[in-house]
């Protein structure tokens, strides 16, 4: 095995291109697993933690720019204000030693059904940033999940960056487990309210092939809630429960060690519900974050 | 692969690292410190957990090379040779150890724990603490005894942070 450690991104896009079969490492949470227990044998590691730019994140244009390289801990921290669906599901993630080194990058580069980023990345509408010796292209992230841990990444491409237009509403993160840390989700389902554009962005986890919205759920939502954005008069039970059935039958579960579809499906209904309620009750207050 | 890092404050070289090694194996079959535990090489257990440029986190999950010119601390860098550090001392009173299989783990997350709260100027809530050692298992203890050890170290080195010379 080669070990390579690139201190800038042209180097490591460089480094890629020359290496396609490379395997390039963050955190290590998910690669050293894989390594540790024999089911990974990469040619060569190719170290992502040197590359500053990986590491930072910034403002453009209203959107924030996440650095596919900043941990867990950190979007908790100092995004929690501006991106609080996406902090509320990094707060869900395995543990704080977990928190400290995962990243964002690194969840889309798996792209696990189960990963926790993808409900919230798909509820606020981000892009994928990728970039290879060849130039940069923005993958909306719905167009990022190909199959059960596929992406639409290139095998001379890496994670640059999120692009994440914070959503001009509550956001809310919902997952399912047997307990409070460390668990990879049953079902997942992140919630973004979007009052300037009227729209409702949603996110499904662990219940289909790959992260996936509801978009019956988002149109039927958007439609009720058109005379009531500027009101903010209380939600009909009957929507909000409409709503859970609408974003359970987009799910396409399976039977796993984890749970059954069905039990999938009717955690799906609730969960949506109960982020609805809590979101609109947010929107009412007229608090814009709720974390 | 060569590898330097700084370990509990001393340079440290070693050769003929394996490049897909963790650093636990590094720490402990090529540095001779075996305090950090392997239990489970997936990141579920802490019993591994480290100081990484002072952020605890799981040495089998950390590639060797990623240590390159890092500083890392672990159980056996948290007080002088011979000596035990607060926390260690906290563990032992309250009866925190069983095997001791979990406790170097809980203790680096422990003493992360602690100074955090402190620089901030108190000592940790019990959700606090919940929430901090989340990803360290312990199968003996029923954790109550870890619980009294966290609060009772919090305590005296809340102490000791206040009187000139204090530990902190
Ligand atoms: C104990 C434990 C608990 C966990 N709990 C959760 C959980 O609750 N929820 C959850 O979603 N996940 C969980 N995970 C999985 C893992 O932590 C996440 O998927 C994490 O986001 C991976 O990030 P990383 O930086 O550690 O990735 P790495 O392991 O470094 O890399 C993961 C993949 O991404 C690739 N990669 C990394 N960065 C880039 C880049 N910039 N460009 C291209 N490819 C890249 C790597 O080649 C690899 O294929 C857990 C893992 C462990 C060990
Ligand atoms: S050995 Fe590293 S977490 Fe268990
Ligand atoms: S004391 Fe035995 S595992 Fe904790």
């Amino acid at each position: 095995m080669q070990f390579l450690q690139p201190a800038t991104w042209a180097e490591a896009l460089e480094a890629k291109a020359a290496h396609r079969d490379a395997v390039p490492i963050a955190g290590g949470t998910d690669v050293m697993v894989g390594i540790n227990f024999g089911r990974l044998r990469p040619a060569l590691l190719l170290d992502l933690t040197r590359v500053a730019d990986l590491r930072q994140w910034d403002t453009d244009d209203g959107a924030v720019r996440l650095g596919a390289g900043v941990p867990y801990a950190r979007v908790i921290t100092e995004l929690g204000d501006r991106l609080p669906g996406l902090a509320m599901a990094a707060r869900t993630i395995g543990s704080p030693q977990i928190r400290n080194r995962g990243t964002v990058g690194g969840n889309l580069a798996t792209a696990s059904p189960a990963g926790d980023a993808h409900p919230a990345l798909l509820a606020a509408g981000a892009e994928v940033e990728v970039a290879s010796v060849r130039g940069t292209r923005t993958i909306p992230v719905t167009e990022f999940y190909r199959g059960v841990k596929r992406s639409a990444l290139a095998d001379d491409e890496l994670i640059a960056a999120v692009r994440i237009t914070p959503p001009s509403g509550p956001q809310q993160y919902s997952k399912i487990g047997t307990r409070n840390a460390m668990v990879i989700a049953v079902a997942a389902f992140g919630l973004a309210l979007h009052p300037a554009r009227r729209a409702v962005g949603t996110g499904i986890g662990s219940a289909a092939p790959t992260p996936r919205r509801a978009p019956a759920a988002e149109e039927f939502l958007a439609g009720e809630l058109d005379g009531l954005w500027d009101s903010r008069a209380e939600l009909p039970a009957a929507t909000a429960a409409r709503f859970g059935e609408l974003v359970a039958a987009a799910a396409a579960p399976i039977d796993d060690v984890r749970g059954t579809a069905r039990y999938r499906v009717h955690a799906l209904s609730v969960m949506a519900r109960r982020a609805l309620t809590w979101a609109w009750l947010d929107y009412r207050k007229g608090d814009p974050t709720c974390a | 692969m060569r590898l330097t890092c700084t370990v509990n404050g001393t340079t440290r070289q070693v050769d003929d690292v394996w490049e897909g090694e963790s650093l636990l194996y590094v720490l402990r079959e090529r540095m001779g410190l075996p305090g950090s535990k392997n239990a489970c090489e997936q990141g579920e257990c802490g019993s591994c957990t480290v100081y990484l440029d002072d952020v605890p986190v799981c040495a089998c999950l950390v590639a060797a090379g990623q240590a390159e010119g890092r500083e890392i601390g672990t159980v056996e860098g948290l007080a002088p040779p011979g000596e035990l550090h607060p926390v260690q001392e906290a563990f032992l009173e309250a009866g925190a150890v069983q095997c001791g299989f979990c406790t170097p783990g809980l203790l680096v997350a422990t003493d992360d724990l602690v100074s955090r709260s402190l620089a901030e100027g108190r000592t940790p809530t019990d959700p606090e603490i919940r929430e901090a050692l989340a990803g360290n298992l312990c199968r003996c203890t029923g954790y109550e005894k870890i619980l009294d050890a966290v609060r009772l170290a919090a305590d005296r080195m809340a102490g000791d942070a206040r009187q000139p010379g204090g530990t902190r």
